[in-house]
């Protein structure tokens, strides 16, 4: 199959409001900044443009409609994608390899700002019959995960809390990052019990932006600058069923990396990435999906975690942007963020936080709760089979 | 009756023990609207519509929008147009918005706005009979009075047919 390759990122950075801005502006922003990067004429050259979104955090049914004019799709081949950011470059990438198009365009946003009570959207997203007339906030779901996830993993809260530290000190050195800040992790078991057993500083805040990423045939990639490889995604989901679901540990994580690690030809997952984005809308979640990412063995995460191996110094540094923790939570735009970080560390234009001799990356993306739906990317700064 | 079709037909207690689960969602927002529809929120506040002109396609954009979407540029030309436009299309709505029979029409129409190169927005026809709009047909805004005018596309009432106009 054809290799594909990321040619341009555009960002907005991230921020708890843009009252300024409306949703296309900030979109727009984001689209200007990736074309230019990537060096292509939006009306002319890109052949597809995938949109990842969210009808009730846009508050717009049937929201793909307003998708194509602030991101130079109008009259083009428009579509979006009901999911996280990753899934939407799955779909490129598939346009890519199947012919339909030489350059696509990825785009996904947040306009929390603009959701005047998200509890009740996520509240929405529960099964209508079954589980949504109990009476609970949606976040709770993450709070049940956490506590089989600390009984089976032999994991301490205090463990889970060093995540938020090293997250939101990794962010002070991330200029598009919302919420960088010298956390201890007395702060974060001494602020106000959530769902326990988190706590309010274990649970990401949402915040603004939007981010478009473009990416391209191997026939144009080959002659662009500062060319990654996509060299392996995949995608995954579980039963949603509350009853059924595996509280401790999120197998279609596993199963989306199989995927992506078999497209990529990795055999062992840790030896051979050198840095990971992975999904940590809640602390624990950073944990947990490393594990199941096949990085670590089930329980040894946070031992690594609290030596430091996952520093940006460290062995294997993790969410060196800051992570969600650390950036704030940008809805589904979360897997496009991840990536833009991955992709300026293999750029090696990462500056004060640039990862050192980084050629091979992972970034991992979860839809948040109550869903499994996870998708897995490795990234290189070299095509699979080599240059 | 019922035997003259096939199948079983139901009976109203056999819908009881078809159990259902009512919700309404809380879904709220408060949308920002963005540097473009902000100052044309204050024009029409002030009595004025402002639109923006693309210096690629030179086309003028009414309701105004930071970019242009065909030449994929910023756009930052204000132009202040005239209150009265044309009708370009329009439909007599006899429902109202949750499909409510109502006797008195609603006409909503597309308005090219004067000066605009044929660009305009949809609007609301008024003081006209149903039967005489026409498509071409001239027309001037009703605007609240300046003291009710908050920021709102409803600080214009409505549209209605220019006297002297063809």
């Amino acid at each position: 199959m054809e290799n594909v390759a990321i040619i341009g990122l555009g960002f907005t950075g991230a921020r708890p409001d843009s009252p300024e801005l409306s949703y296309k502006e900030l979109m727009y922003e984001a689209a200007v900044k990736a074309y230019e990067d990537a060096g292509v004429d939006p009306r002319k050259d890109v052949g597809s443009f995938i949109g990842a979104s969210e009808d009730f955090w846009d508050g717009t049914s049937i929201f793909d409609e307003y998708l194509p004019d602030q991101i130079g799709g109008a009259l083009r081949p428009v579509c979006s994608i009901c999911n996280d950011g990753l899934h939407a470059i799955a779909t490129g990438v598939m346009h890519i390899r199947s012919g339909i198009a030489d350059i696509v365009a990825v785009e996904a946003h947040s306009k929390v700002s603009d959701v005047v009570n998200p509890d009740g959207i996520m509240h929405f997203a529960l099964d209508p019959v079954i589980d949504r007339t109990l009476g609970y906030n949606a976040h709770v779901i993450a709070g049940l995960e956490m506590y089989r996830y600390l009984h089976e993993a032999c994991v301490t809260k205090d463990e889970c809390a060093e995540v938020v530290v090293k997250n939101r000190r990794n962010a002070l050195l991330n200029p598009y990052a919302a919420y960088g800040a010298k956390v201890n992790i007395e702060d974060v078991l001494c602020s106000p019990p959530a769902y326990e057993p988190m706590s309010e500083m274990d649970v990401s805040n949402f915040v603004d932006g939007a981010c478009v990423i473009v990416l391209a045939s191997e026939r144009i990639a080959r002659n662009a600058n500062d060319t990654v490889w996509i060299n392996g995604i995949g995608w995954c989901n579980d039963s949603p069923n509350m009853g059924l679901r595996d509280w401790s540990y999120p197998r279609y994580v596993k199963l989306a990396a199989e995927r992506a690690y078999a497209d990529a030809g990795i055999n062992n997952p840790y030896d051979e990435i050198d840095f990971a984005e992975v999904d940590d809308t809640y602390s624990f979640k950073e944990l947990q999906h490393l594990e199941a990412l096949r990085l670590l063995e089930t329980g040894d995460a946070a031992r690594l975690l609290c030596d430091g191996a996952f520093d940006l110094e460290g062995e294997f540094p993790v969410n060196v942007s800051g992570g969600s923790l650390g950036m704030g939570n940008l809805l589904d735009a979360n897997g496009l963020v991840k990536t833009f970080e991955a992709v300026e560390q293999l750029r090696g234009i990462a500056g004060q936080r640039q990862v050192k001799n980084a050629e091979t990356a992972l970034v991992q993306s979860w839809r948040g709760v109550p869903t499994t739906s996870g998708a897995v990317m490795i990234l290189g700064s070299e095509p699979k089979g080599g240059a | 009756m019922a035997k003259e079709y096939p199948g079983t037909p139901l009976k109203s207690k056999d819908f009881k023990k078809a159990l259902k689960t009512k919700y309404t969602p809380s879904a709220e927002y408060a949308w920002s609207a963005g540097q473009a529809i902000n100052s044309f929120l204050n024009g029409l506040k002030e009595g004025r519509i402002l639109g923006i002109k693309c210096r690629g396609c030179k086309r003028i954009l009414v309701p105004p929008r930071a970019f242009c979407e065909e030449c994929f540029i910023s756009v930052e030309d204000w132009v202040e147009l005239k209150d009265t436009g044309r009708v370009n299309t329009f439909a007599i709505s006899y429902l109202d918005t949750m499909a409510n029979r109502i006797k008195k029409p609603i006409i909503p129409a597309v308005i090219e706005i004067d000066g605009a190169g044929g660009n305009g927005f949809l609007h609301i026809l008024g003081e006209v009979d149903p039967k005489k709009v026409k498509f071409g047909m001239k027309v001037k805004a009703v605007w609240k009075p300046a003291k009710e005018r908050k920021g709102d596309i409803t600080d214009i009432k409505y549209f209605k047919p220019l006297k002297g106009g063809d």
